[in-house]
């Protein structure tokens, strides 16, 4: 069996597919280069991304597929893990050799694994447009860091452009160190330099602006005297709000 | 300054908290003016209350002076609390301020009576406007309907309001004269009529000309108090039945009565809100909606209540088991939705998939199927053969000895003689 190594981007793994189509080599086995471990009994062909092979690929699923597993897909390739691009991979290729809408096989595991991968980065997702809480700079700029479990800034830009278009705004991926910043016309990439402080997703009160903190306190305030003490049910209010995410949240610190 | 608007706010938060209502769902403002704010069509829940409620708009009364006596709320006009009003710009820069911050969805704007309706509704009206045309707010904005408010008011506040509601109170108007003498179930009745039928005239008229303006796009809900008075299930979800058709709400809210008065004719304080009841009632009204039951099928004369230790889907079906075992590989949508241990989204994806093959248990499983409560009632492709068809009392047993009901502490799965 040959393994297909490739860089683990959405490019790399439709140039892969690609090359399949090319050899039909028969199974293969998928692998990142960061997973990689070198093995003496199989022969190991590198994947060298080729925008144009891939961009084939990708206008063939467009064509095979609607709307909403092509959205699928894209939140699969978001989900950056070595399971879902196995999948994918085997997906694409499957898809192409059959005739059949296999996309609503759901008793096949690969496309019951790829709906539910994409499930869970949308649920990413809306729990970010949920718990995002931004806070104003002293230059007026409204701040927020998160670190998401899936690489989710693509698909929320959108939202908050929408949404926040009359205010400057960050969004920063601690973790992949990127983020967006709107300035009332478009939406930019970035990269800060996270020695000035910004490590955490609090600001420090110094960088803070001077409404922000009557805004905090009445946000807490506002959270305290909004809940009923009869009805307390911990297990429930956690199960919304899963802990990790209390970082974030004003109302949490 | 900072110090007063607390204190405004805690009180009059914590007098809009028994409001139930906090969906921003259904919303289809867009933000076409470079303003703030537009909607998500699901709605956004922006955190959790420790009472695990979902926390979406800024909940607030206009004020808390109410000249009503209703023995069921607080505000009352002979309960001695702590009274406030906002002013309309603490309300709207409140409201500009959370939003900007990603804290709510949109502002819940509800209020005491002061004076007569007509003033309140002019004050609520004078909020809402400034929102939209002076701060270019698109974001949700949900507002009390209020009763007896005249109908240029009302409709006005439509033109500016995502969703309106009035609250019902106690689901039967017998309950509602012991409590509140001076409320008919007619004076709720007569605005949501008048705000339906605006909604509908509003659509047809946008059909024919495109710029006619929104009106209550996300539509009217009500709100009923359960467990204040003696109401049977049954009356309760038929009230629910009949408004959902007469008026086309989009929800009805089931609020667990929390006892906040010594008067005699409520619960005694400290008497533990129905919360089982109110999760029971919840459950009926999705069966209605998402998974077309009608309610006489699950209430009826020789059903008055719910089951309490089990839900309303899995009672029904063991009461009928003559529709049962369902086979997965062939029965009809509308059949597969009604087996206990599969939802909506189950039961999409098995049409689909079984277009494919005969569907096996591990597949069902990997679905999201809860198993071991759905294989009473169905069949697929390796269903073991069962030697003795089970009567309803039995499964029921066999349910409950392997499940563990997140309410129930005790067991209440004693046998009964009679």
């Amino acid at each position: 069996m040959q393994i297909y190594l490739f860089d683990g981007t959405t490019e790399g793994l439709l140039t892969a597919v690609f090359e399949w189509f090319e050899r039909k080599p028969g199974k293969i086995s998928l692998q990142t280069k960061d997973k990689h471990q070198p093995d003496a009994f199989y022969d190991v062909m590198f994947i060298h991304n080729d925008s144009q092979k891939a961009s084939r690929v990708w206008k063939g699923l467009v064509q095979k597929l609607s709307k909403d597993w092509i959205r699928r897909l894209h939140c699969c390739c978001l989900a950056e893990n070595e399971e879902t691009w196995i999948a994918l991979f085997q997906f694409c290729c499957n898809l192409f050799t059959t005739p059949a809408a296999i996309q609503y096989n759901y008793g096949d595991p690969n496309v019951l694994l790829l709906s539910q991968t994409a499930k869970k980065v949308e649920r990413e997702k809306h729990r970010m447009e949920a718990f995002i809480r931004f806070q104003e700079t002293a230059d007026g700029i409204y701040y927020c860091g998160i670190d998401p479990d899936f690489n989710v800034i693509p698909l929320l830009q959108r939202h908050f452009q929408n949404r926040y278009a009359d205010q400057q705004w960050i969004i920063y991926d601690l973790k992949r160190k990127y983020g967006i910043f709107y300035n009332k016309q478009d939406v930019q990439e970035i990269q800060l330099d996270l020695k000035m402080g910004l490590r955490s997703s609090i600001l420090p009160a110094t960088q803070q602006s001077a409404q922000e903190s009557l805004y905090t306190l009445l946000w807490q305030d506002y959270f305290k005297s909004t809940n009923i003490p009869a009805r307390k049910n911990t297990a429930l209010h956690i199960r919304h709000v899963p802990k990790r995410y209390w970082k974030y949240l004003t109302e949490k610190q | 300054m900072s110090d007063r608007i607390r204190e405004k706010l805690n009180i009059l938060a914590d007098a809009a908290k028994y409001d139930v209502s906090c969906s921003s769902s259904g919303g289809t403002r867009k933000n076409t003016n470079k303003g703030l704010g537009d909607s998500h069509s699901s709605g956004i829940c922006h955190t959790y209350t420790e009472d695990g409620r979902c926390v979406s708009l800024l909940k607030i009364l206009l004020t808390n002076h109410c000249i009503f006596d209703c023995a069921y709320c607080v505000s009352r006009k002979s309960n001695d609390i702590q009274r406030a009003a906002f002013t309309v710009e603490e309300v709207v820069s409140l409201t500009m301020n959370f939003y900007r911050r990603n804290y709510i969805e949109g502002l819940f704007l509800s209020s005491g009576i002061f004076k007569n309706a007509d003033f309140t509704m002019e004050r609520l009206l004078r909020v809402v406007k400034k929102l939209r045309l002076e701060e270019r707010f698109n974001g949700y904005i949900h507002l009390k309907t209020i009763p007896g408010a005249s109908e240029e008011l009302i409709k006005e506040a439509g033109l500016y309001a995502d969703r309106m509601s009035i609250n019902l109170e106690m689901p039967t108007e017998a309950g509602l004269r012991l409590l509140a003498p001076e409320k008919t179930h007619q004076e709720v009745i007569t605005p949501l009529d008048y705000v339906q039928k605006q909604i509908v005239q509003f659509k047809e008229e946008r059909k024919l000309i495109r710029n006619v303006p929104k009106f209550v796009p996300a539509g009217q809900s009500t709100q009923m108090v359960i467990g204040a008075t003696p109401e049977t299930d049954k009356e309760i979800m038929q009230t629910a039945h009949r408004f959902y058709q007469d008026f086309s709400l989009k929800r009805v809210y089931y609020s667990g009565y929390i006892p906040i008065s010594h008067d005699q004719r409520l619960p005694v304080i400290g008497t533990q809100p129905p919360l089982i009841r109110e999760n029971r009632l919840y459950q009926t009204d999705w069966l209605m909606r998402f998974y077309g039951f009608h309610v006489n099928e699950i209430l009826n004369d020789s059903n008055p209540h719910l089951d309490i230790d089990i839900d309303p889907k899995l009672s029904w079906a063991l009461r009928n088991m003559q529709y049962f075992p369902v086979d997965i590989n062939t029965a009809a949508y509308k059949m597969i939705l009604r087996v206990p241990g599969i939802g909506v989204g189950s039961a999409k994806k098995i049409v689909q998939a079984r277009q494919f093959g005969r569907l096996r248990i591990d597949q069902l499983k990997k679905i999201g199927v809860a198993y071991n409560r759905a294989r009473h009632f169905i069949q697929c492709a390796d269903s073991p053969i069962q030697l003795r068809d089970y009567q309803g009392f039995q499964i029921k047993a066999f349910i409950l000895a392997e499940s563990q009901s997140k309410y129930l502490k005790h067991d209440l799965n004693q046998i009964k003689l009679f």
